[in-house]
């Protein structure tokens, strides 16, 4: 195998690299989920009328978006059995993207919030609806379909971070393409594939942000 | 004779500023009584708060003989809790200036929301009174357009329908013609006006509309700084105003047109 490049290497590599792709994948997709669902429950604790509540809910959000993805993963994966808590790598890692990424998504469902106009809540009490069904009916269902194009910017956020959980030992495509590299000494090959592999998959994520910004700009009833 | 709605010695301020200076404000079953008076006169806020939108300050408001504001707790009153709020307010319906339809919904839709959530109705049940009602307020062919497909009067006359869906006791409508064309008025004037001959309903407006106040009340309120200035039939509101604040006020407004 001699030459920069060389086709056989690639077409060897592909399959194992691909297997790192479906981790990746499926790394990606549960974090997130994490981070839309914790990042609405926060958002929601946030604004919650007792302060002992909705303090320490702040607190926590800005120590966590003001510290480094990478110690969050060590820390989870490494300090829990310093007291006899072991996780799995996997939990670790869709813990640690899933919570750093929730506190991004508190965020953006707060300003989603904010934007829904006094107004409406007004109007859901004149109704006497319960608080829940104030947010479930009226609020989040224009709260949520503005943010949705920056919500999906953080899909691809989160999937461009998981070659972090590499140092996990999460078999993800950073790690496959480490692994063969260093197998056969040839490190430029595995590592442009990585490259274009991130970069093809970002296509189809950026074009929904892209479609789903043209969609939800349009109101209910407008053309 | 019982009362539908009673102020006794209600205060509001917002700061140091006093809106409503110990208020009291008597309204009987099926009265309609319109608020008038310029605006920082405190007239929204009185609606504003029997509909809960604002806490008050001192003083107790009783909707249709029970405390609104307050709730009886270990022999005394306490302020009303978000659950005992929530018990009450229900014989209240308002009517905002900005209408504040759900703008997610459609009209039927708008007017399903409190009964099936709040009232218990099936699904059925409280499509047909939402219909009906859209009907009554001339609507019917409406019933699946979004509120922005509508127009300012129809979409108030949505608002009216959907407030109505509830069955409340008392019907505040807050300066609902104020956000709208001066074409489109009148239509909305016109569902109130049938609303009032046709159902038993106590009513309350803040408005602008001299000449509607005029025909539709009952009594007449003028507000002046937190106060009733001076109260009565419109016909001696309007024709012999005794309070100097109310002449100048109504020369003021119908000077202006």
């Amino acid at each position: 195998m001699e030459g920069l490049w060389n086709w056989g290497f690639v077409w060897q590599t592909l399959p194992i690299l691909l297997e790192g792709v479906v981790v990746t994948i499926q790394i990606s997709v549960l974090s997130y989920l994490l981070a839309l669902v914790l990042g609405l429950v926060l958002a929601l604790l946030r604004r919650n009328p007792r302060f002992w509540i909705s303090r320490p809910t702040g607190e926590i959000v800005e120590f966590i978006r003001s510290t480094p993805l990478l110690v969050q993963i060590f820390f989870i994966f490494y300090v829990g059995p310093q007291f006899g808590v072991t996780i799995h790598p996997w939990v670790a890692g869709i813990l640690a993207l899933g919570i750093h990424y929730g506190t991004y998504t508190s965020e953006v469902y707060r300003a989603g919030l904010e934007g829904v106009i006094k107004g409406q809540w007004e109007a859901a009490i004149a109704l006497n609806l319960s608080k829940y069904h104030t947010y479930r009916d009226i609020v989040l269902p224009q709260a949520i379909p503005p943010i949705i194009p920056t919500l999906g910017n953080y899909l691809i956020g989160i999937f461009k971070e998981t070659p972090l959980l590499s140092v996990i030992t999460i078999a993800e495509l950073l790690t496959r393409a480490k692994d063969v590299a260093s197998d056969h000494f040839r490190f430029t090959e595995p590592y442009i594939m990585v490259g274009v592999i991130f970069l093809v998959l970002s296509i189809p994520a950026s074009y929904f942000v892209n479609w789903s910004e043209r969609r939800f700009k349009r109101g209910y009833g407008r053309k | 004779m019982e009362l539908m709605v009673r102020f006794e010695k209600v205060t509001k301020r917002y700061g140091s500023l006093v809106v409503l200076d110990a208020l009291d404000l008597d309204v009987a079953p099926n009265e309609k009584v319109s608020i008038i008076g310029p605006s920082g006169s405190g007239k929204t806020t009185v609606l504003r708060m029997l509909m809960t939108l604002e806490r008050i300050d001192d003083g107790v408001i009783y909707v249709d003989g029970e405390p609104l504001t307050h709730m009886p707790k270990n022999g005394t009153m306490a302020p009303a809790s978000e659950k005992y709020l929530r018990k009450v307010r229900g014989k209240i319906g308002m009517v905002f200036q900005h209408f504040n339809l759900f703008p997610h919904m459609s009209a039927v839709k708008n007017c399903m929301e409190g009964p099936i959530r709040v009232l218990g109705l099936k699904r059925d049940e409280a499509y047909s009174r939402a219909e009906d009602l859209l009907g009554m307020v001339g609507l019917a062919d409406k019933k699946n357009h979004y509120p922005a497909q509508l127009s300012g009067g129809q979409q108030q006359r949505v608002a009216i329908a959907r407030a109505l869906a509830m069955r409340p006791k008392v019907m505040l409508f807050d300066e609902v013609t104020s956000a709208l064309d001066p074409e489109v008025i009148g239509e909305v004037l016109e569902v109130i006006r049938a609303l009032s001959r046709e159902h038993h309903l106590t009513m309350l407006m803040v408005t602008h509309q001299m000449g509607f106040a005029k025909e539709f009340s009952d009594r007449v309120c003028f507000f002046y700084e937190g106060k009733i200035a001076e109260q009565g039939p419109p016909d001696q509101l309007f024709g012999a105003p005794k309070n100097e604040r109310t002449q100048q006020f109504l020369s003021a407004v119908l000077d202006a047109g």
